[in-house]
């Protein structure tokens, strides 16, 4: 016979599963997709290696070393080694921090210049929203390399300008976006609500607002990623990159064009690198946005009813 | 009703025209350097005489404010002067005029295969949804987004170039010359620029197609009776269209960049090229001229396209 207690004794159970964390979650979410996990595997291959690389590598990256210069891979040097003797490989992995970095504050500085702008143009709404509107829509039909060109060559390849220079055309992209989620969100309920409680308008929109429009955002930037990391290669193709002794893999292929026909590894190997990683950028981004949009429906269906 | 639409689209260009002629004149503010030394070519160190440079600075117009400057260059723009070309001391017009047609053979061309090459592609991998052929063509999509362009055409050079030997890689003919040794010349810039446009023409056409297949007026026509191919074939016709266009509207900015870089890998005479030997010899004038062509070209060409859409829909003019 059971005990008689008078209610059911398997509330008391231990729970059998692990409560989730955020790691787990994560680590759920891009499992269930094939193209998260190929391209985020890759993307924290890409960043790992370019962090611990260099220093695991015997090979100096800017000492010359006549003796073994422009020869083929071999088992010595992996990727082969440059016109004056330079390990391929270890340059390689130190170009990709350039890249990344560069990629990173320019991506960075296009949200911080555009999303307020966005934002706030189509809060206050009226001239000022339109004005804003117009502008982002000069700057999208501006061709963003030739641009950006223009910008690095006439003012100097700094760090900086080359963050500008590669944000400046991406800014209207964020601009849009956190208007339509601004313009999405401002009749709802919950913001009279908050209006009428007398919070200011930034807090409105930065704790009622943001949160709903973070997962477009979050696609963006993966998307933007990509593409700075191709005009900055761009850039540096052109001869406007940073110099010495900043690595950069499109100065590293600008490099290698007069030797094509007898090193035709120094330009290739660094092309290599330069498509993987955008190409991660890409597939990852691709993903994500191609999860949001059922989600996204699913979400708004909920919130209507 | 397609004239009141058209003025309509016109005059909504204007703020953005003026938008557009700022950032230009404003980002040549940023030029380092004194622009009466350069215009006097002077070189570093050079001794110029007071009256010289007082003359030459009322000449450019630098005593007056800002804005009087703006819209001085600005009238003068609308007229057609683009100024005078520091390096090649003729109209900035005349040397961007000689260098357009290569870029155009280029531009047009590469847009042309892109098309004939795309538009059937996505719409086979539409209707073969999810078999090898999607998949495949979905990876060429993805990596024709990916892979950079320089070092795509770096490869195609390498390959038909420097091993096979069967095209040469770099400069340019003229086609009223030599039409073949054109042809030969122009075969992979072309190619390279086909490509990277195909891509994005396979993507928009594919998922285009995938939507249209499921709309009610394809089911009515399929339970009407229509053959399959006949469903498909209208399709393919209305839709391709639409969808061609809106792609070249959207990657008309692009393709200036493609350009650019393009023509520098093969040496090409174009107006890429000649934008980047400008920025290399500091003859900012010509360096405007380009950009400023260029953008008027993605504006103009997005103005026609719209204008293009309410032919095939009328319904968008009286909105």
């Amino acid at each position: 016979m059971e005990a008689r207690a008078g209610y059911d004794a398997s509330i008391f159970q231990p729970l059998t599963e692990r409560p989730s964390s955020v790691t787990r979650k994560i680590i759920a979410f891009v499992g269930s997709d094939q193209r998260l996990m190929v391209g985020g595997i890759l993307l924290i291959l890409y960043i790992v290696i370019g962090l611990v690389g260099p220093s695991m590598s015997p090979y100096d990256l800017n000492a010359p070393d006549l003796a073994v210069r422009m020869q083929a891979p071999s088992s010595i040097h992996w990727l082969g080694t440059d016109r004056i003797g330079r390990d391929v490989l270890t340059r390689i992995i130190a170009g990709s921090r350039v890249s990344l970095q560069v990629a990173a504050g320019a991506v960075l500085m296009a949200l911080l210049l555009g999303a307020p702008l966005g934002a706030f143009g189509s809060y206050i709404g009226g001239t000022i929203d339109a004005l804003v509107q117009r502008v982002m829509e000069g700057i999208m039909s501006f061709p963003a390399l030739v641009l950006a060109l223009a910008l690095v060559a006439l003012a100097g390849p700094s760090v900086i300008m080359l963050w500008f220079a590669i944000a400046f055309s991406s800014i209207p992209r964020y601009a849009r976006l956190l208007r339509s989620g601004v313009l999405t969100q401002k009749e709802r309920e919950y913001v009279d609500a908050a209006r009428a409680m007398g919070q200011s308008p930034i807090r409105i929109l930065v704790k009622q607002i943001l949160p709903n429009i973070m997962a477009p955002i979050a696609v963006q930037l993966t998307l933007d990623f990509a593409r700075a990391i191709s005009v900055e290669a761009s850039l540096s193709y052109l001869g406007l990159g940073l110099s010495v002794p900043y690595i950069s893999w499109g100065t590293m292929i600008r490099d290698a064009q007069d030797f094509l026909e007898v090193a035709p590894w120094l330009a290739i190997f660094p092309g290599l690198a330069l498509a993987g990683v955008i190409l991660a950028f890409t597939i990852v981004g691709d993903a994500l946005r191609d999860r949001m949009d059922p989600r996204m429906r699913s979400s708004l269906s909920r919130r209507l009813v | 009703m397609l004239m009141r639409y058209a003025s309509m689209r016109l005059a909504q260009l204007i703020p953005m025209v003026l938008v557009v002629t700022m950032v230009v004149f404003f980002v040549m503010m940023i030029v380092p350097g004194d622009p009466v030394m350069v215009m006097l070519g002077a070189v570093d160190g050079a001794q110029v005489s007071r009256e010289v440079y007082d003359a030459m600075r009322l000449q450019l117009g630098l005593d007056k404010p800002l804005i009087v400057q703006y819209l001085n260059w600005l009238s003068k723009v609308l007229q057609g002067d683009l100024g005078t070309s520091i390096t090649f001391r003729t109209s900035a017009l005349e040397v961007i005029f000689l260098r357009l047609v290569p870029t155009m053979y280029l531009m047009i061309g590469g847009l042309i295969v892109a098309v004939i090459i795309a538009v059937p592609a996505g719409v086979l991998a539409a209707i073969h949804n999810n078999t090898k052929w999607d998949h495949l063509a979905t990876g060429f999509v993805v990596l024709g987004i990916s892979v950079p362009t320089f070092w795509l055409a770096l490869v195609t050079i390498l390959i038909f170039a420097v091993y096979l030997g069967w095209l040469p890689s770099i400069g340019y003919t003229r086609p009223q010359e030599d039409f073949i040794e054109f042809l030969k010349h122009i075969a992979l810039p072309m190619s390279v620029v086909a490509l990277n446009i195909a891509a994005s023409v396979l993507r928009f056409q594919r998922q285009d197609f995938l939507e249209q297949m499921h709309q009610d007026y394809v089911r009515t026509a399929r339970a009407k009776g229509l053959s399959e191919r006949l469903v498909l074939w209208k399709h393919v016709l209305r839709n391709s269209l639409m969808t061609t266009v809106t792609v070249v509207g959207l990657q008309m900015a692009y393709l200036s960049g493609l350009i650019t870089i393009v023509e520098s890998v093969f040496n090409y005479p174009g107006i890429g090229y000649l934008l980047l030997n400008s920025i290399r010899t500091r003859d900012f004038i010509v360096v405007q001229g380009v950009v400023l062509f260029m953008v008027f070209l993605v504006i103009i060409v997005n103005l026609l396209i719209d204008i293009f859409y309410t032919v095939l829909d009328p319904r968008i003019r009286y909105q």
